[in-house]
Formats: structure tokens, sequence, C-alpha cells
């Protein structure tokens, strides 16, 4: 006897019995929609942080300063403790100019631009009533590569602006229509800038396009007070933050063609050798590819901590299964006797009743994946955030729903096979 | 099948139920019966005669615990579990007294049903169970379900499913015994038609001696023995 009897057997034996039906799949409804609503979220969240991270550059390297680990010797009892960010080294613990001039001569050809910024600060812009907030940036010509920029207009920091310490400035398009309402109106414009209790002065030489729509800070905050990036000359910088010569950190970008991972250790390797012989500070690197996959896994994680918990309302739900499946083999004993009767082999009778464990968690899992993608994407749309049902997930859902049918449908069925049809057909 | 090939040959069949060790309960001592294409045989006795442990391996649903069993010429005692389905599903058609039909299934499915199990195609087997409907009396009944139906309807939609694989026995187990006594001579007519137009095998096992006595051949049984055999009055002898 075909699938297709089995299958259209046990749907007539559930409509039999809706309500136990339903009841009965509730559980494994439950379960599934739990997962797919969250995973929908999670993937929608995942999905416009990488698109906005990839956004600034995947084959970017960082390479930066870092505090060493120190176990002993260490006379300011540092202990030991990883250290990130603004620390306080000394001058001649930054990376230098001609450390970066012969960085520059030795992987000239491998690179296709190098960016080393000074961050001023976060400073704000009034004009004529309406104030824009800026966090402002010194950088090199290099900046345009390495930040991706989009030049709408006018042209960006350049070499002169560097060694003559102009007061240039690169605002975003936002800002320039914001404060003088067009981009063509805010090119020359002078800006002042109220930047750490000071008033500095600029001039706009330049103007960006900023993408609202995929930057993630837009996303994250008012959009009615944000905060954009204004370029200004990195020697004018360190000139207003009276910070010593050399860098902190400074950014690269691999050629075309060049093997982030390969230049990733070599400029690793490049920049540590000036550091073997320095106590407290070494250099690490690092590229945007192994920060976003640092995110994925993190994310990943969350993601094994939901699948444990759904596993779990999955099991009780299975459970659930197996229940009414014993207690429908009961009820159902004389048919069992009579099929067998009527020649039914033990083969036949678990096959039927494996079918409609499978046909209640198969249909549960339906359910459960359109339920867990509709509260999902309305989740993600509340959010913010574009819905990105998985498919994979969903399919798995499915296929994952039908495998516990078989699991938690076999008991029974093997129990109503092997019934002797002598007593099954006297059952009452 | 050749003519002359019994349907039935039994020899010395000992059916034992051990509850326990030291009281093993013997409800059947060494039956002797034979039965031949075409006959009508009725098998009669008080309730506790065996009758229905004989029925049971009369119909393979059990295996003799000594003797030999043999329908047309195949050896029940030998036969493993999935032989024993495969020979009610083609061999014998089952009349119970309480109809067992499924209860969610219309008249023509569960005609169907031991054609499912012989692996019939489904427009085989509907056009068959449809054509054994007629044959019963209940071409119009097709589409209901047996709570639509009265026992008689009931029983002679049994009936039609006994006949679904062609089999050379017809075993009946108190076809009557739910039925009151106008519905019970429909059945009863049914049964002699099957048996005088299609030449059916069947074996009626009854405690009515009426209706035993239509029958070719009446075996009595008492306390796990045939204890009398003889002629039936036949077909003459109903009103």
């Amino acid at each position: 006897m075909g699938v297709l009897d089995n299958i259209l057997m046990a749907l007539s034996s559930l409509k039999a019995n809706k309500m136990r039906s339903l009841l009965t799949m509730l559980g494994i409804i439950i379960g599934i929609s739990a997962v797919i609503a969250i995973m929908t979220v999670g993937d929608s969240l995942t999905g416009s942080i990488t698109d906005s991270m990839s956004g600034m550059g995947a084959s970017n390297i960082t390479v930066s300063l870092q505090k060493k680990s120190s176990t002993s010797s260490n006379s300011d009892g540092g202990g030991r403790v990883l250290m990130f960010g603004p620390s306080n080294p000394d001058e001649e613990d930054l990376i230098s100019e001609a450390m970066i001039t012969e960085y520059r001569s030795l992987f000239g050809s491998r690179i296709t631009a190098l960016s080393c910024s000074e961050n001023v600060g976060s400073g704000t812009i009034s004009q004529a009533g309406v104030s824009g907030s800026v966090s402002v940036s010194g950088v090199n010509p290099d900046a345009l590569t390495v930040e991706d920029l989009d030049m709408i207009t006018g042209r960006f920091i350049n070499e002169k602006d560097n060694t003559q310490t102009k007061r240039s400035a690169v605002i975003s398009d936002y800002l320039a229509e914001k404060l003088y309402g067009s981009v063509e109106k805010a090119m020359g414009e002078k800006l002042e800038v109220s930047l750490n209790n000071d008033v500095q002065v600029f001039y706009v030489v330049g103007i960006y396009h900023y993408d609202t729509s995929s930057s993630m800070m837009a996303a994250l905050s008012d959009s009615d007070n944000l905060s954009t990036s204004m370029y200004v000359p990195v020697a004018t910088a360190k000139k207003i933050t009276q910070a010593s010569q050399g860098y902190q950190s400074v950014t690269v970008v691999g050629a075309a063609g060049e093997d982030v991972d390969t230049l990733l250790s070599d400029t690793e390797a490049f920049f540590t050798s000036f550091y073997t012989h320095n106590d407290s500070y070494t250099i690490s690197a690092l590229s945007m590819k192994e920060m976003l996959e640092t995110m994925t896994e993190m994310l990943d994680t969350v993601k094994v901590a939901i699948a444990s918990i759904a596993a779990i309302s999955l099991l009780v739900g299975g459970i659930g299964v197996m229940n009414i499946m014993l207690v429908s083999i009961t009820e159902r004993t004389r048919e069992i006797g009579t099929r067998k009767a009527l020649g039914a082999p033990n083969l036949a009778i678990r096959i039927q009743f494996i079918i409609e464990a499978m046909i209640i968690c198969m249909i549960a899992g339906l359910s459960g994946v359109l339920l867990g993608v509709a509260m999902g994407a309305g989740a993600a749309n509340l959010l913010g955030y574009p819905a990105k049902p998985s498919a994979a997930a969903c399919a798995l859902a499915v296929g994952f729903s039908m495998v516990i049918g078989v699991f938690f449908g076999y008991y029974p069925a093997n129990k109503a096979a092997k019934l002797d049809p002598i007593d099954a057909l006297r059952y009452e | 099948m050749s003519a002359a090939q019994p349907v039935i040959v039994m020899q010395g069949i000992v059916k034992r139920y051990s509850i326990g060790k030291p009281n093993e309960l013997e409800i059947l001592h060494g039956i002797d019966l034979q039965v031949e294409p075409g006959e009508f045989v009725a098998i009669v006795g008080e309730s506790g005669s065996g009758k229905s442990t004989m029925m049971n391996i009369l119909g393979a649903l059990d295996r003799p615990t000594e003797g030999h069993y043999k329908l047309n010429g195949v050896d029940i005692q030998t036969a493993g579990d999935k032989e024993l389905a495969n020979i009610r599903n083609r061999q014998i058609g089952f009349v119970f007294q309480t109809f067992n039909l499924i209860g969610r299934m219309s008249a023509l499915k569960n005609v169907e049903l031991p054609m499912l199990y012989a692996g019939m195609t489904a427009r085989e087997r509907s056009q068959r169970a449809a054509e054994l409907l007629d044959l019963v009396g209940m071409s119009e009944r097709k589409k209901h379900q047996p709570n639509e139906l009265s026992g008689g309807q009931k029983q002679r939609v049994a009936i039609a499913r006994a006949m679904a694989n062609d089999p050379s026995l017809i075993l009946a187990d108190e076809p009557t015994g739910a039925l009151d006594t106008a519905t019970s001579r429909v059945v009863m007519d049914l049964f002699h038609k099957l048996h005088e137009e299609q030449h059916k095998t069947i074996v009626l096992i009854t405690h009515n001696p009426e209706l035993a006595e239509e029958t070719q051949r009446v075996i009595t049984l008492r306390d796990g023995q045939i204890v009398n055999v003889r002629k039936g009055a036949g077909v003459h002898g109903r009103a």
C-alpha cells in the first residue's frame, strides 16, 4: 500500500479528532514559531550590522598600539590587564612617521592607502539658530580611500593641507543641508566648531555623501541629532590637541587582489619588529573581516542558546505527540485488530501510525514556521530592520519536526504493530 | 487451485494455553476436519465449546499447538507472521458478529481495505469495491459511513469486504448474532447466494441451530471435540 494511501488515512483520522489534533500540535507550533521568530529577528539584525560594517571596508586592516600584558616586573601595578583604546603611551611608544615611511616604501605595491588619524573629539556647529553635531577627525589624504567616502563636491584633505596645517574641513551633505540648506551654499563657508571648551575655525573645502540608510549609527540614534564625521588635516588636528608626534593607530587598505590575511600578518610582523625591545607596548593588527567574524561568532553563540531552548520545547511537544498516539492506538485497538484480520502485515500498521505522527508534526512544523516568520517579520519591522527570514532555518524546522514525528511516533506505532490480532479484535 | 484439493484439512489439532506452568488449559483436544471446495458448513456449539479458538485457527489468526492445518495446501503451522497476514488477506474473508467496519471510512473505502493491503491500484480497488457493494445490494450507500448504516446494512458491507480479494474461504463468526430475525434472514440469504452463485466455500460459526440447519453439513463441537457431524437440511429447509 502506498504512502499516499497512508497520508490520506492519517489526515482522515486527524480530521476525526480536530480539537485533540490541534492541542497536540500546539506544543510543537509554539516551539517552532518561537525559534523561527527569534531567528528571523536575529538574522535581520546580523544582516544590517554586517551590511553597515562591510560598508566600512572589509579589506581594511587596523594597526594599533596595544599595551603588553605584564605579569611581573611592572612597577605601575597594572597587573594582567589587556588594555585597548586610549592609554597613555609616551611619544617613543607611538607609531612614528619614520615607521610609516618605511612601511610605505616596503609595502607600497601591496596597499592602496594608509591612513593615520587623530581623533579630536565631538563638537557642535551653530549656524543661524541651527546646530549640528560632528565628530572631528584629523586625517591624511588616504582617508578618502580608507573610509570609502563618496565626494559630492569640492576636494578631500590633501598633502598641502597637512604640510601647511591648513584649517580645511570636509563635512557631510547631511550637515551641509542642515546648516546651510544646500550643498552648494555650504562650500567655502566658515565653520565655528565648539570643541573641548574651545572654538576652532575651519573652512569647508569639500562635502561627502553620508549614507543614512546603511549606517548602523543612523538606525540607532535619533535622526534629528545625527552626529556625522568632519574631516580636517591630521597636522592641524595634532596642533589642536597638542598631541605628541606619532599615532596610536593606522589603517591600511590592501591593493586589489591582495590577500587580506597575508597582508595582515606581514603588516603586523613589520610593525611588531619595532617593539621587540619595548616593555610596555606592542602592535596588534586586525582586519574588518576578523571583526566581522568575531561578531558573527558571538551571534552564533546566541543562536545555539536559542536552539537549545527550542530543543527542550520540541522535546516536550514530541512527548505530547507520543502520548496522544498511545491514546489513539488504545482507542483504535479493534480497528488495528480488524486491519490485521484483513491481512495487514505488522509493517503496514507500523508505517500507518508513524506516518500519522509525522503528519501531525509536519503540519505543526509548517504552522509554526508561518507563525514564526509572521511574528519575526513584525518584530523586525518594529525595530526598523528589513526582515530576513532564513529559508534554511524554515526548511530545517519542518524537517526537524518530521524527525520528531518519526522518533516519538515509533514507539506507539510499534506497540500497535505488535498487538495480537485475536486480543485486538476482542478488545472492548 | 485444483478442484480436488480440499480447502481445509485439519489433523489432530490441539490448542493449549499456558496460564502459568502448572495449570495449562487445553481448549481443543485433537480436531480432524476436512472441507471441500464449494461446501457450506456450520460449526455449532455452546459457549465454552471451543468455537472461538476453532475460528481463530481456521482464520489463520492463531497457530495450533499440535497437529496440522492446511489451508489450500499451505501449512499454517510453519508459516511466519508475515505469511499468515498474506494468507488472511488473500485466502480468507472474515465476517464478524460486530461487523468491525472502520468508523471514519465510507462503505466503499471499507470494502477497499483488503485490496489496499493486497497492493491493488486505487482505480482497480474502487471499481471492484463498487461491484461488490452492488452484489450485496448496497450500491446506493457507497459513500455512507458505518454510523449512517443499520446493522443489516453494515453486515452486508462487511460481507462485500470479505469477498474483496476473492478468497477461497469465507469465515463467518456469528454473523447474525447482533441482528434481529428479519435482518438475519437477509444476511443468510446473502450467504446462500454467494454459495450458490459464486460457489464460495463458507464456514459459518453459530450457536443458532436453525441457521446451522440451512447449511450442507453441521459440525457440533463440545468441550473441544467434534461430537457430531450430520447433513444439514440444506437450502430447501428454509421458509
